[in-house]
């Protein structure tokens, strides 16, 4: 087995411990260890989160999705403002497009007026942005390859030839 | 009224599934892990349940050809050609049958005069003895052993070969075993057929999960074999489609045809949403079929370390999803190893006497179960067989 199955292991589940991962593809846990912790240092893996659907944590969340339009700058493109833009706490992805616009963000806020606030105040008042439209997230059904809601396990026959 | 009397020689004379007995054991408990299981632990990939939704949409309820869809057949013989080596005809050499069982069947009803030998190696998967009999044949097993990694060696099969020998079955990778043919032993195998004049009826239906880069390779490929085989496959296994009932035969028109009749009288034709999902797991199918095979191949591993550890015995089978452990040193019979490790430990695996008598000593352990699952059953086992070692 190799690296490539245990980083898809790892991104699949961040919480397993070395030795879980170690017995699925069998490596030492010291092994697992080692590669992971080289994956840190050169910055392949860059951290680890849970998957939560907030509808259930009574904390309510607010999440837009922001299409903005950019000026590119001669030197550089996009990737200054990109970086700027990604600075803030309130950006969890930030993502160059091909298509209708330039880039792609996805903002958390705890109500509608944190992240209109955003948008209006800090996203639109940069220099170089030309437009945003924001849509607001109504409900998930699937994030990070996990389904919101789950399907039912179908019912297998215990034992059969 | 006498119904024993009223039931044909030939059914009567075939004993009640040694699975079925195990089964209604485990049918009654909770909480129970089963390793018993024969199919994977995967529903089949969406797209290809999709495609069986589109398909009833779109009103596609009928009959098809008797031989199938000409659309899935080409598909068929296309991916035949390309996985095993081997051409046929889509129009006159490609069957499509409900299942693999189905076209065993009808392979064996095909090709058997009563008294006809019917030679397969064992352990074997349960229908080979029945199916035999049913047809009126004669079963003729032959032992395969845990030192050959259950592979069929062609001394052993001359051994068993007389003028009444008239069909082989062989199926590699093999349920239970998980075993597979070397080239060597294939190669003596086709020879020792071509001088017999034997058909061989090869089942490989888990010929695309095979592990350690091996390719898999198919005894109709080899020198004067595509003559005298009929080539069994389908899509229970690899796209986890075990519900949908679909599998296929291919073979030289003449022996196909015979199946035909058999298969137009009997079953009319598979059913036609399960044809449309197969055509979808041909056409779009590898990359999730690829991701199951990488899964297998992760618990395979894990499975043969950790019963190894325990002190069963097992090779680390080269094919399908099961283990066969030796359990031989426990002073236990399977059926006897495998029901006290139901009732001390609530975890099912079927006693290897299920699957001919060559089985006996042995256990069949499917890891297609999920992988947390599994160390908790690998965990129970060997609290089992601490319980076996002490005084």
């Amino acid at each position: 087995m190799s690296n490539h199955s245990l980083l898809k292991l790892l991104r699949r589940n961040g919480r397993s411990s070395d030795a879980e991962l170690a017995e699925r593809v069998s490596l030492s846990a010291d092994e697992v260890r080692a590669q992971i912790a080289a994956w840190e240092a050169d910055g392949t893996v860059l951290g680890y989160e849970a998957v939560v659907d907030s509808a259930k944590t009574g904390q309510a969340v607010v999440v837009g999705i922001i299409e903005v339009k950019l000026t590119p700058e001669r030197e550089g493109g996009f990737d200054r403002l990109a970086a700027r833009i990604s600075k803030f706490d309130q950006v969890l992805s930030c993502y160059l497009m091909s298509g209708g616009y330039d880039l792609l963000i996805v903002v958390e806020g705890e109500d509608l007026m944190e992240v209109a606030r955003f948008v209006s105040e800090k996203l639109s008042t940069m220099e170089g942005v030309l437009s945003t439209a924001t849509h607001f997230r109504l409900k998930t059904y699937k994030e990070n390859g996990f389904a919101f809601g789950g399907d039912e396990d179908p019912e297998r026959l215990p034992v059969a030839p | 009224m006498d119904y024993p009397a009223k039931i044909s020689r030939q059914v009567s004379a075939v004993p009640r599934s040694g699975i079925r007995d195990f089964f209604d054991l485990v049918q009654g408990r909770d909480e129970v892990i089963s390793l018993g299981v024969g199919e994977p632990d995967y529903s089949a990939p969406w797209h290809i349940r999709e495609a069986a939704i589109y398909s009833l949409e779109r009103g596609h309820t009928s009959y098809t050809s008797n031989l199938g869809l000409m659309s899935l057949r080409r598909r068929i013989a296309d991916y035949v050609g390309s996985f095993f080596g081997v051409q046929y005809d889509p129009s006159s050499e490609v069957l499509v049958t409900v299942g693999v069982s189905e076209a065993l069947d009808l392979a064996l009803r095909a090709l058997i005069n009563p008294g006809d030998e019917v030679v397969y190696h064992e352990p074997c998967y349960v229908s080979y003895m029945p199916g035999t009999v049913m047809a009126h044949g004669v079963p003729v097993p032959v032992a395969t052993r845990k030192r050959d990694d259950f592979s069929l060696k062609p001394e052993a099969l001359a051994g068993v070969l007389t003028p009444s020998s008239r069909v082989l079955i062989l199926n590699f990778p093999t349920n239970p075993t998980g075993g597979i043919a070397s080239g060597e032993d294939l190669a003596g195998i086709a020879r020792l057929c071509v001088e017999h004049d034997l058909i061989v009826i090869s089942d490989e239906i888990y010929s695309e999960l095979r592990y350690d880069d091996e390719a898999h390779v198919s005894i109709a490929s080899l020198p004067g074999m595509r003559e005298r085989t009929i080539l069994l496959h389908g899509f229970s296994k690899a796209f986890a489609m075990t519900g949908f009932r679909l599998g296929y035969a291919c073979a030289p028109a003449p022996l196909l045809d015979a199946m035909m009749k058999i298969h137009q009288y009997s079953m009319l034709c598979a059913p036609v949403t399960s044809q449309a999902a197969a055509l979808e797991a041909l056409e779009n199918g590898a990359a999730s079929m690829e991701r199951m095979r990488e899964s297998y191949h992760e618990r395979r591993d894990f499975v043969v370390r950790r019963l190894n550890g325990i002190g069963m015995e097992c090779h680390s089978p080269g094919g399908a999803f099961y283990v066969f452990p030796d359990i031989r040193s426990f002073g236990l019979s399977s059926a006897e190893f495998a029901m006290g490790l139901l009732e001390a430990e609530n975890v099912a695996a079927v006693p290897g006497d299920a699957f001919g008598a060559s089985g006996e000593g042995f256990l069949r352990c499917c890891y297609a179960t999920a992988f947390d699952q599994l160390k908790k059953a690998l965990e129970r086992i060997e609290r089992y067989v601490g319980t076996l070692e002490s005084p």
